[in-house]
């Protein structure tokens, strides 16, 4: 595995083996009195970070420095891209500094792709072979976020296949729903897409999952649901009329969450829009792994570290 | 020994239309034999000698959309290397559209680029001039004194953009008809593609880029069609790209309607399944869209719905282009690929000849653009303007070695069918053999 | 150990030698059993723990355990520790998936450790292991106990245990085999396909 650009490039095999990974390390771990393994030793991790985000980013730097790497963080301000660097300048530069890995989150889709497009054909300008992670490409993908879920899912629910998981909310503008509608159907689970048709894709039908008319039906029958944030300037651009209308129709208020079976678990990529999309009660109930989830995210971001540089590069 | 003049020509075993082959005699620029056996008469003696062996030879080609970036953006093509990659294309003649640093709204922009393309004299350069002042879609732009300067502007566009307000475009078409210069529409309504990458459709939704719906420009269509026929005025619909667009101008041409409609190359040919790794070389506007619509424009172009192909020759420099998808500028190159282009999606399948080709290519677009000495038959007394096509010749595409100052080229490492092997203007060989004669 | 099934498949193999049957293999594991017992006799009962370097030995720690019971009284704890992520030659090939690391109830602290695993040939992979078990406590003593020692030490490493000692040449290659993880007991031996310049002998995870 070069780089992690989208889950579309994992088959079963390769996502299952990164969940595999994900849960050894864990365990390798767990109870240590050195929380520290020395597997990356020696190998340069950079977050190049044009988007605001603490948990992702502080996720990926834990990971990094779990693994021994040396990590670097870089946020776009304040650094030469608010010069008027091109991205693809950043990118080189970082890689003949010697980053092993440069994990990027940009607002354009596609950002990662390129940055690895560069990367790979500019190595013997740079003379590194740098690895490309996207934490987060426009409303394109977000992958570690979607292997998260899936290694919550598989620890709440035992397994992945044949689950029945329900996505609810801002899907048109969502990376994180991208990302999970195609690693949860290429894990074998069903998915079910719930919104508002103003954000749903046009061609969703195309996608590997069902649309759902209408979340109180929906809500007995899912293993677990994932409540997506929805943004407040979505109002402004005539998607739905209030935040009011918004969370009648598709918020997980209490009520609903009753209507869930028991064992059904509720994830949240985060934030949290508390009473909006998710009630405070629900996002603190047991049913809830939003924290398993932000823990996940560490060791999970750990194998995908451990999978792109700790052998041979490709 | 006298000299050679310039405009003396003689081309032996040249196929007119692909049909039978003939030798043209070329004298001052004007056909003034055309038969078998001319190999050597008197008055021709000096001329140059241009042996097609059989290739095909065509009226030279009009492009009614290029743009040629001078001024202000020479770093991504200049009239001079616009005129190259022209005339290395089998064009004759091109329309230089006005979206340029300054705008093409006033007299001394468009006497300049129409200056310019006469000292390069490759090919006859026509400036388009903006419809309203700035590109800005508020104030009608002079068309008049464009009209009557000494660039002879018969076409008007504020292509890049759209020509959005309806009164502005009502009153732009009454002026233009008054005038019998044609409008020319970049159909997009900038409502519905705010923030837009590609087109609006599974590829898109799969790839996380913003939609462009093809309403947007299907509406635009139809609005001006009506507003066109109230005004009695000739409407030209730039770049067609959707089924639905297709559908509009059919029934508008049923009512009469003057309009006339052009695709481009890249929209005969390429669909959106090219987006995925995001490389931008394939990004344009109007985007790329599905096999059902390329499907219908060469449909259409091969009836007659949509009267040309017109290349939007758009050259953009690396560093527009070598970005992540948002930040990189939309266009393709043109000029020189367009015959092959034509070639693959029309000619192979079998949905034009070669009578069709120069009909597209050179007869329709010179109507359009009223030029009087473009697009004529291969005939005694007429013009010796031609392009001279190996239709058995093919090619590999390699932007760096276009012509184009840019490379942005969407066909690189593509191996295409048929070549230009020379072109002519007025009886002077601008292009031969893959070079440029000045 | 990994299973080395790339040369059978490929039907070059020249055949294999058994150098152990299933009978001599369950008779190792006891004399080994006997040896531990003895050799801890020492220790507070509750202070041996057995740890499979996987992947055979976590089912040999196991059977060891089970045979110590049988013959000694009480099971010592058992376990696992996975050596991969300390391994000095990750580099040297495509990312290995990781395996099983359970760390018994009671944990390492001042516990006699003694680490299980089927072959030991340049002592690595047991260094490795003994970097990890560092990391998750302290032991107040490790030893090291292997079904088969086949020489070729790079690194000042012994076996306390040894089920036998079979010298080897660089070209030639053990399998252990157990009915946990394949379809038999056994141990072969037999001469690697003829490998490119330059590589060593040993296949994927043999470098023990």
């Amino acid at each position: 595995m070069k780089h992690l650009l989208s889950v579309t490039d994992l088959d079963a095999a390769a996502a299952t083996g990164l969940l595999d990974t994900s849960d050894r390390l864990k365990q390798a771990l767990l109870g240590r009195e050195v929380r520290k393994l020395p597997t990356l030793r020696g190998r340069t991790v950079i977050t190049l970070f044009y988007e605001d985000s603490t948990r992702t980013r502080v996720s990926f730097e834990v990971a990094g420095k779990w693994m021994s790497a040396d990590t670097v963080n870089v946020s776009a301000k304040g650094s030469s891209v608010s010069k008027g660097e091109s991205l693809r300048d950043t990118g080189l530069t970082l890689s003949a500094m010697g980053a092993d890995c440069v994990i990027v989150r940009h607002p354009a889709s596609g950002a990662a792709h390129r940055l690895a497009a560069w990367s790979d054909r500019d190595r013997d300008a740079t003379g590194t072979h740098t690895s490309v992670v996207n934490a987060g490409d426009g409303t394109h993908e977000h992958p570690t976020q979607a292997l998260l879920d899936a290694a919550t899912l598989r620890d709440r629910l035992g397994s992945v296949a044949g689950r029945r998981i329900g996505i609810v909310g801002d899907v048109l503008h969502s990376r994180v729903a991208r990302s999970n509608v195609f690693l949860l159907a290429t894990l074998g689970a069903e998915v079910v897409l719930v919104a508002p048709p103003t954000l749903l894709p046009v061609g969703v039908e195309q996608w590997p999952c069902r649309v759902g008319p209408e979340l109180d039906a929906e809500l007995p029958t899912l293993d677990a649901v994932m409540m997506l944030r929805v943004q407040a300037e979505r109002m402004r651009g005539s998607f739905f009329p209030s935040a009011r209308e918004y969370a009648v129709g598709y918020g997980l208020s209490q009520e609903r969450a009753a209507l869930l079976p028991e064992h059904a678990v509720v994830l949240h990529p985060g934030p949290m829009m508390r009473g909006m999309e998710i009630a405070p009660a629900v996002a603190d109930s047991p049913g809830a792994a939003i924290l398993a989830q932000v823990r996940n995210g560490v060791h999970v971001r750990m194998a995908v570290l451990y999978h792109l540089l700790a052998g041979a590069p490709e | 020994m006298t000299t050679r003049r310039t405009g003396d020509l003689l081309i032996t075993h040249a196929r007119p239309y692909g049909e039978e082959a003939v030798d043209v005699a070329v004298r001052d620029g004007v056909v003034v034999e055309v038969g078998a056996g001319l190999s050597a008469p008197a008055e021709v003696m000096d001329a140059e000698v241009l042996d097609a062996g059989g290739l095909v030879l065509l009226p030279g080609f009009v492009d009614l959309h290029t743009h040629l970036r001078e001024p202000g953006g020479e770093e991504s093509e200049t009239i001079a290397t616009g005129s190259a990659a022209a005339s290395l294309g089998g064009f004759t003649a091109v329309f230089a559209m006005p979206n340029t640093d300054p705008v093409a709204d006033t007299e001394v922009v468009v006497e300049h680029v129409w200056r310019r393309g006469a000292e390069i004299g490759l090919v006859d350069v026509h400036p388009v001039g903006a419809v309203t002042v700035g590109l800005a879609g508020e104030r009608m732009a002079e068309l008049g004194t464009m009209a009557r300067s000494r660039a002879q502007v018969r076409m008007f566009s504020d292509d890049g953009r759209c020509v959005h307000d309806p009164l502005v475009m009502r009153r732009a078409l009454e002026y233009a008809s008054a005038l019998d210069v044609v409008i020319a529409q970049h159909a997009e309504d900038h409502r519905l593609t705010a923030g837009a990458q590609a087109h609006e459709g599974v590829v898109a939704s799969r790839l996380g880029l913003a939609g462009w719906p093809a309403t947007a420009e299907e509406t635009i269509v139809a609005r001006d069609c009506a507003l066109a026929r109230e005004a009695g005025a000739a409407l030209h619909v730039c770049h067609v790209s959707s089924a639905r667009t297709v559908e509009v101008l059919r029934a508008a041409k049923a009512a009469g309607v003057r309009v006339s409609a052009e695709v481009t190359p890249h929209h005969l040919l390429l669909t959106d399944a090219t987006l995925t790794g995001y490389d931008p070389v394939n990004k344009v506007n109007p985007p790329l869209r599905t096999a059902e619509d390329t499907k219908a424009v060469r449909a259409a172009l091969a009836h007659g719905v949509i009267d040309v192909v017109a290349t939007d020759h758009a050259p953009h420099a690396v560093q527009y282009k070598d970005t992540e998808w948002a930040a990189a500028r939309p266009g393709m190159l043109g000029l020189q690929t367009a015959l092959s282009v034509v070639v693959h999606t029309m000619v192979e399948p079998g949905l034009l000849d070669w009578r069709g080709v120069a009909r597209v290519l050179s007869e329709r677009p010179a109507e359009i653009g009223t030029l009087p000495d473009q697009g004529r038959p291969i005939a005694v007394g007429e013009p010796a303007t031609f392009a001279l096509v190996d239709p058995d010749g093919a090619w590999t595409v390699r932007g760096a070695a276009l012509a184009s100052r840019a490379s942005n080229t969407p066909y690189e490492g593509m191996r295409l069918p048929a070549t230009v092997v020379a072109t002519v203007l007025r009886g002077r060989v601008t292009a031969r053999n893959g070079k440029v004669r000045a | 150990m990994a299973d080395d099934r790339r040369g059978d498949e490929a039907g070059t193999h020249p055949p294999a030698r058994e150098l152990l049957s299933a009978a001599d293999v369950t008779r190792t594991i006891a004399r080994i059993a006997h040896q531990i017992i003895e050799k801890t006799a020492g220790s507070p009962e509750a202070g041996v723990v057995l740890i499979g370097i996987p992947t055979r030995g976590t089912p040999l720690a196991r059977r060891l355990a089970a045979a110590v019971a049988e013959f000694g009284g009480t099971a010592p704890a058992v376990g696992s520790v996975d050596p991969t992520l300390h391994r000095d030659d990750l580099r040297r090939r495509p990312a290995r998936p990781l395996e099983d690391t359970v760390v018994p109830e009671g944990g390492f602290d001042d516990k006699l450790v003694v680490l299980v695993d089927d072959v030991l040939m340049s002592g690595r992979t047991v260094r490795a292991a003994l970097d990890a078990l560092s990391d998750h406590g302290r032991p107040r003593a490790v030893q090291l106990a292997v079904l088969v020692d086949r020489g070729h030490r790079e690194l000042p490493i012994r076996a306390d245990y040894v089920g036998k000692n079979v010298p080897t040449s660089r070209d030639e290659q053990i399998r252990v085999l157990l009915t946990e993880t394949d379809d038999r007991d056994a141990v072969l031996l037999r001469r690697s396909a003829p490998s490119p310049a330059g590589a060593s002998s040993t296949g994927p995870g043999e470098d023990a």
